[in-house]
């Protein structure tokens, strides 16, 4: 691996002020574990790496009137762990836990996944289902940017040279929630999935209808997704069998995923409508719905 | 680029001047000449190169070596404490846990940071956390006895 300036800012206005020196020049690093392996193969050649691991701030996992906060520095295994992420969002927990192996999510940090804006990865698509915003600082202030608007292009996100990803906020389920991520790992369960499918559904008071509902979809383009189209096929429907199969449909036509070893692009479509139907059964049913047969 | 890094390797303190680029797995194996950590997949993937880091077990070819400045490395030759072999190593020994042997540096680190963190696991818990480390020859099961195995002597060792 070619070397690079590094630094260990252990404050803020350090890391800015870093930032503001080299400009496009740097990179920021904190597990490591993505950048690493770009630098090795070459595909990102910075000359200055500003390593965010002696930083003190965006570590911690803590909750503010209902919704989960977790620091950017927080690592995959601290998120899995936590009493307080399992409690308010379980699906979350599953999620982190369901990433690669232990090794990377002893490293792998939250605000670092997320930046490196890789459609394969897992938590993209649930934070997308989870209602997730991204709070994103600067010198010039704080702004925060919806989980769905935040993946521009493969490996791009709307954070710029000279901001940071401080911290993701999770508002908790309503009453009468259920969420669902799954992946499907055709080869070993360490790999990226070939498609991933988070669903998240609240029913009406009557428990009847589907009042509201997110589909995030990963692995399918060059971002994550959010299947709107299928989203307004259940939003405020009595979610049976042929409704869900209607929500799949919608959902397998915004997807434009690439062939290759994990399978085919076809392939891949109708299992991402398999995924969906799937995922909203699940998430139904962790809501106290029951879809019937066939779904 | 170079920089001056402070690292605890085994218990043995050391201060080196390293490239920016030298992953920690060069580090150990070629500026300290502790080889028993292997280069396998070379992207994290395969465990062949685990070591821990506080602690923590990691992949030692996805880290650079400024990434353990302040930290405590363990390798697998920091596991025996007087002459005596880890109850993992013995355990891979005396239940046939390894062939081959490219994997088992990383299996056996691995499998001590499990035991640390839990030292009755169940076979679906040995199964979950080792699900990283790969064998192309023992297969798996006498590692998963093997660690077993390791589990119930440290349990008498230590009640």
């Amino acid at each position: 691996m070619k070397s690079f300036g590094f630094h260990s800012p252990q404050t803020l206005e350090e890391v800015f002020a870093l930032q503001a020196r080299f400009g496009e020049e740097a990179k920021l690093v904190a597990g490591g574990t993505a950048l690493t392996i770009m630098m090795k193969q070459n595909l990102v050649r910075p000359s200055e790496v500003i390593s965010l691991r002696r930083l003190r701030e965006f570590r911690d996992i803590r909750s503010e009137n209902g919704t989960l906060c977790l620091g950017a520095l927080a690592t995959y295994s601290e998120v899995e762990a936590s009493p307080r992420v399992r409690e308010m969002i379980p699906v979350l927990a599953e999620t982190y836990h369901h990433v690669a192996t232990r090794r990377i999510r002893n490293m792998a940090t939250v605000g670092g996944g997320l930046v490196h804006g890789d459609s394969n990865q897992d938590p993209p698509s649930a934070l997308i289902a989870l209602r997730a915003r991204f709070q994103v600082m600067s010198r010039a202030g704080t702004q925060e940017i919806a989980a769905e608007d935040f993946f521009l292009d493969y490996f791009e996100t709307a954070v710029k040279p000279g901001e940071i990803l401080a911290e993701v906020r999770v508002p908790k389920p309503a009453p009468r929630s259920g969420q669902a991520y799954l992946k499907f790992l055709p080869r070993t369960a360490d790999d990226y999935a070939m498609v991933a499918v988070a669903a998240a559904v609240t029913l009406c008071a009557d428990g009847t209808k589907c009042e509201d509902v997110r589909i995030g979809l990963g692995c399918l383009a060059p971002t994550p997704l959010r299947a709107r189209e299928a989203e307004e096929v259940l939003r405020g429907q009595e979610p049976g069998p042929d409704a869900l199969r209607e929500a799949a449909e919608k959902a397998r036509k915004i997807t434009g995923p690439l062939s290759d070893h994990r399978g085919s692009a076809d392939y891949k479509r109708d299992m991402a409508a398999v995924f969906v139907r799937r995922a909203l059964d699940l998430a139904l049913s962790r809501a106290g719905y029951s879809v019937g047969k066939s779904a | 680029m170079k920089q001056e890094i402070r690292v605890n390797v085994n218990g043995v303190d050391y201060a080196r001047e390293v490239p920016t680029g030298r992953l920690l797995l060069d580090f150990l194996r070629y500026d300290l000449g502790l080889t028993g950590s292997k280069e396998g997949c070379s992207v994290g993937v395969c465990g062949s190169c685990t070591v821990l880091m506080d602690g923590k077990m990691i992949s030692s070819c996805l880290a650079p070596a400024v990434f353990a400045d302040g930290h405590r490395i363990t390798t697998v030759e920091g596991l025996a404490q007087d002459g005596r072999l880890h109850p993992v190593q013995q355990a891979f020994i005396d239940h046939g846990g390894f062939q081959c042997g490219i994997c088992t540096p990383g299996q056996v680190v691995a499998a001590k940071a499990l035991l640390d963190a839990n030292p009755n696991p169940s076979e679906a818990e040995i199964k979950d956390w080792m699900m990283g480390n790969l064998c192309r020859c023992t297969g798996y099961y006498k590692i998963i006895e093997s660690i077993q195995k390791a589990a119930a002597v440290s349990r008498e060792e230590q009640p």
